[in-house]
């Protein structure tokens, strides 16, 4: 077969037909474009949440009180009970994967200073809740011991807190403020850590000794919540065994019973909240795969006109010696032309459409060359699949009738 | 293949084709029977429906027979392919039709070039080499890269022509030529098939018109699907005196 001179017959047939040729190819452009612009999307959002999470602390492990329990079956009083002061003990002087350690005890209500009020949260922690969750302390210092041991009266703000409170510009340390009429003296700012991905205000925070919160505010003898590091983020999993372990000796619970707390890792966090992306993206990139399909329809519509339109072309190239092969071959290239030449039309504009969501609406996005691959190939394939039939029924024309059709 | 010293180029031995319309046979052909030798001018007339077409068609490889043999050129087309008839005609058969079938918006050096780009043994420069020689063959050397559009119908059919002649066909075959054409320059397309067979080509001129057959060294008539008439003729006119001889005045 000629393939140099049947490439010719069809490069001249697409020039003979610019506009149509442009137009059909439109479809395969916006298929193939929009499927890499969605994935960006998709793909920059799922990124960005993911490496917000890992800022958060990634070998984080949150440990909680009652069993797992999903679809709507309510947890017992008695079962959000179950984390004492003594498992987070055990847990501090056992545990050999974990790096840190903190309990967790909050309180809601008002912080006032002077004239000013916010309602925030007061979280009753201890010192290895700033390695776990990556804060600074900005001025002043962290409660010590000490202040555990004694439930101290002192905490430690959030800057959102400071701007809230001390609105004359005083110096925050030092001062006074009072949470349900206990007075509480600042000892420490945290640094400023800002808004995470899910919009909450990671300043909003203020941090007191959990034996304070514990007996003066909640007057308890329960943890709400145990939060724990662990050493790399690979010995997570190894950490996780050995917490679970280590509570249920405590919890005296039987081999085969479920357990009463549960233990999370910040990972498995993560992967929940990605799955919502994930979900989007697979959408978005299912969306813009049916406009693909469809200008593949539409090459397989113009391929079909072409057909009928020319089909006394078609007999004369058969009656000068053109084999039904020759045809056929015609008019596959001419459709893999189109579509490639849209594909790859497709590719250009795509990524431009992408950076273009990136500098005008600010969203991150991240462009695979996977994604790129794929619309690629699947655009060629389109080609092919489309092409084929019309080029078949080509090929099939009875040259002794198509040389007289009108 | 040699009788009377010339080498027979066509060779029809009891051809018949049937048709099958609906429940009933059509015998469009019923047992036709002749040779054509190098360098005959052949005129096949024929009444419409008399089997001209289909003749036309199994002469030209486009059909094959229900039975009888066909020889073209010493080979027989009967159990051929329609691949292997496809590379056959590309090398023994030029087409002439009666509505040109140039291509659009294309030279005369592509219209021309088109039978050899299927021909894998040619190389683009052969090809194009071949493509004005034939070009200026038919007269046309001046025009070589007119578009088909930009040209009137005499020479739209001389482009054919020379697209006809450009594989060096064993035979060239006229399916009614002139039948688009004023009587001026129905006359001027004669005058080159009459040139063309002096130089030594076979042609076989399909028409219903009575007129042209004067012109022809043989005729053919078909009627009934049979031959009804093989006559030589004896007193070959010549296009160009009758061409010379319309009034000047005539429009194209």
């Amino acid at each position: 077969m000629n393939w140099t001179n049947l490439f010719k017959i069809a490069l001249k047939a697409i020039a003979n037909n610019k506009l149509r040729t442009f137009l059909t190819m439109l479809g395969i452009i916006i298929g193939v474009a929009s499927v890499i612009t969605m994935l960006a999307i998709g793909h920059g959002s799922k990124q960005s949440i993911q490496s917000q999470i890992s800022k958060m602390g990634s070998n984080m492990i949150m440990i909680m009180p009652g069993a797992e329990r999903r679809g709507g079956v309510r947890m017992g009083g008695s079962d959000m009970q179950t984390l004492k002061l003594s498992d987070y003990q055990s847990l501090k002087d056992e545990c050999t994967y974990i790096a840190a350690i903190s309990p967790s005890v909050s309180a809601s209500g008002q912080l006032i200073f002077g004239g000013n009020n916010y309602s925030s949260q007061i979280s009753g922690v201890s010192q290895g809740y700033l390695t776990i969750r990556q804060l600074d302390i900005d001025d002043g210092e962290m409660f010590d011991d000490n202040d555990i041991a004694t439930s101290a009266k002192v905490c430690v703000i959030g800057t959102t807190i400071a701007k809230n409170l001390f609105t004359a510009g005083e110096e925050p340390v030092g001062q006074i403020i009072r949470f349900k009429n206990i007075p509480f003296t600042v000892i420490g700012v945290l640094k400023s850590k800002g808004y995470n991905t899910m919009g909450q205000d990671q300043d909003d925070v203020v941090l007191a000794p959990f034996t304070t919160v514990m007996k003066r505010i909640n007057s308890v003898n329960y943890l709400q919540m145990i939060y724990a590091s662990a050493i790399t983020e690979d010995q997570t999993e190894q950490a996780i065994d050995e917490i679970s372990d280590i509570l249920r000796t405590n919890h005296k619970i039987q081999d085969g019973q479920p357990d009463n707390f549960n233990v999370r890792s910040q990972e498995e966090l993560s992967s929940m909240m990605t799955s919502t992306t994930s979900l989007m993206t697979i959408l978005l990139a299912c969306v813009a795969g049916i406009s693909l399909v469809v200008g593949g329809i539409g090459i397989m519509n113009i391929m079909f006109v072409s057909v009928t339109e020319r089909t006394k072309e078609i007999g004369l190239r058969m009656s000068v010696g053109a084999r039904g092969k020759d045809i056929l071959t015609q008019f596959l290239i001419e459709a893999i032309m189109i579509s490639i030449t849209g594909g790859v039309i497709g590719v250009l504009v795509g990524i431009l459409a992408a950076y273009g969501v990136k500098f005008f609406a600010g969203w991150p996005i991240a462009i695979q060359p996977i994604s790129v691959v794929m619309s690629f190939a699947v655009c060629s394939i389109t080609g092919i699949f489309f092409g084929w039939y019309p080029a078949k029924k080509a090929a099939n024309l009875d040259p002794i009738e198509a040389i007289r059709y009108e | 293949m040699e009788d009377n010293g010339k080498k027979k180029v066509i060779s029809l031995k009891d051809i018949r084709r049937d048709f099958i319309v609906g429940s009933e046979t059509v015998h469009a052909l019923r047992g036709v029977s002749f040779d054509i030798y190098e360098g005959e001018f052949v005129t096949i007339m024929g009444k419409s429906g008399s089997g001209k077409s289909t003749l036309l068609n199994t002469l030209g490889c486009l059909d094959t027979p229900t039975s009888g043999e066909y020889y073209l050129d010493g080979i027989s087309v009967r159990k051929m392919s329609k691949n292997e008839r496809a590379v056959l005609r590309n090398i023994k058969i030029g087409f002439v039709f009666q509505s040109y079938n140039l291509l659009a918006k294309t030279t005369a050096i592509e219209n021309v070039e088109l039978p050899l780009m299927y021909n894998p043994k040619v190389s683009s420069e052969q090809r194009k080499q071949a493509a004005i020689e034939s070009l200026k063959m038919v007269g046309l050397g001046d025009r070589l890269y007119h578009k088909s559009n930009q040209m009137s119908g005499g020479q739209m059919q001389r482009v054919a022509i020379a697209r006809a002649l450009v594989n060096n066909p064993a035979v060239i075959l006229a399916d009614e030529a002139t039948g688009n054409l004023d009587t001026r320059t129905s006359f001027e397309i004669l005058v080159l098939f009459q040139k063309l067979h002096a130089e030594g080509k076979t042609i076989i001129f399909v028409t219903h018109n009575p007129e042209i057959l004067q012109y022809s060294q043989r005729n053919i008539t078909l009627a009934d699907g049979k031959v009804k008439e093989d006559v030589y003729n004896t007193n070959i006119l010549s296009a160009a005196d009758a061409l010379a001889a319309l009034p000047v005045n005539e429009e194209d």
